[in-house]
């Protein structure tokens, strides 16, 4: 970014860059809390783990103003088109984090009622496993998330597309 | 208005038995047994359960709420016995691969009683027991989302746990228990 003459107050930069930018600092998660992974989503964004210094400390309820579905807890077979319905009122620019084992491949419910792994209904952006995962761990998929938004493709198509494959730079993220 | 030999010790052999038919040590399950000839009582660790004919389960239940101040169902279910090796049944009891069991407490009597009833795999009916007790209907709804036993007269026997287009009746024994076929090290034998 050309920050030479900020005596002039401006300051140029990439439009990708800006886009991403904007879009990983207020990143909207949709309340999809399901089970036992809710708590520690709570737990992630009360005082202590405090998910507002991201810019995510509301918590949509309606799946149009929110940008991320964290799917935190066990699908039920039951439970599994209302996930997709959720997932399809959600407007791009979305993604998916599956908070938890269950929700990542079943967990340790291996039987008849619970989906195997919501990533069979939904594309998934980034599994967090744990039983349940600790709010540092969520917050570390978070961090993942972001380095997703901020070295990938600004439209991106999901079906037919390769894989995001990102190796996040801790030392290098959050530039400002 | 409790009865006085509520707490009576159902192994005890009974007083002055009779010349054939011992009595049946508990009054309730007399009182079905004379009612409906053809039931079997037994005492399993001292409660008292009455082995009945399947076409009999919505009059036993009638029978029992009615005359019997049995007011209360606490839950019908069911057991499927398609994997025992020995199947354990009274004298006088045709088992089959299904039992439908119903549970029914009398507060003003202070008694319990089960009910159980044999049902065949090729026809698995039973009459229904919601007309008695009304509280049953998500019960028998839940024994026939996860056995496929039917109830006759039910007002609405549709699924309640699985969804409304599952396939297959997941508590039977012969429904395949693991979505993912899960091995581990040193495991003897796949399921």
């Amino acid at each position: 970014m050309g920050l030479e003459s900020l005596g002039h107050n401006f300051f140029t930069g990439q439009l990708e860059d800006l886009v991403k930018w904007a879009r990983r600092n207020s990143v909207f998660p949709a309340t999809f809390g399901l089970a036992c992974c809710a708590i520690e989503m709570m737990a992630t964004g009360a005082a202590h783990y405090d998910l507002a210094r991201f810019g995510m400390e509301v918590f949509r309820a309606s799946p149009r103003q929110a940008d991320l579905m964290i799917v935190a807890g066990r699908v039920s077979q039951k439970m599994a088109p209302v996930l997709r319905q959720v997932y399809d009122q959600m407007v791009e620019p979305k993604w998916v984090i599956s908070m938890g084992v269950c929700a990542s491949s079943g967990g340790m419910f291996n039987n008849y009622a619970i989906v195997q792994g919501v990533d069979q209904i939904v594309p998934v952006d980034v599994y967090v496993p744990g039983c349940p995962p600790q709010p540092e761990t969520l917050v570390h998929g978070i961090i993942t998330l972001h380095e997703q938004i901020r070295t990938g493709e600004l439209t991106r198509r999901r079906a037919g597309g390769e894989p995001l494959v990102v190796q996040p730079e801790l030392q290098s993220a959050h530039q400002s | 208005m409790s009865d006085t030999d509520a707490r009576e010790n159902l192994l005890e052999p009974p007083g002055d038995a009779g010349p054939e038919v011992a009595p049946v040590p508990d009054v309730v399950a007399a009182a079905v047994i004379e009612r409906f000839p053809g039931s079997q009582f037994h005492s399993s660790h001292g409660q008292a359960v009455v082995y009945a004919a399947r076409d009999e389960l919505g009059a036993i239940a009638a029978f029992l709420r009615d005359e019997q101040q049995f007011t209360m169902c606490l839950d019908i279910t069911a057991v499927d016995h398609l994997l025992d090796g020995v199947r354990h049944c009274p004298e006088g009891v045709e088992p089959e691969r299904f039992e439908v069991v119903a549970n029914l407490v009398s507060h003003a009597r202070n008694r319990r009683l089960r009910v159980i009833c044999q049902v065949p795999d090729a026809d698995p009916r039973v009459p229904t027991v919601t007309d008695t007790y009304p509280g049953t209907n998500h019960a028998e709804r839940e024994v026939y989302d996860m056995y496929g036993i039917t109830f006759e007269g039910h007002p609405d026997l549709t699924r309640i746990l699985m969804p409304d287009d599952w396939d297959g009746h997941p508590l039977r024994k012969d429904d395949p228990p693991a979505r993912v076929p899960v091995t581990f090290k040193g495991d003897p034998s796949p399921r």
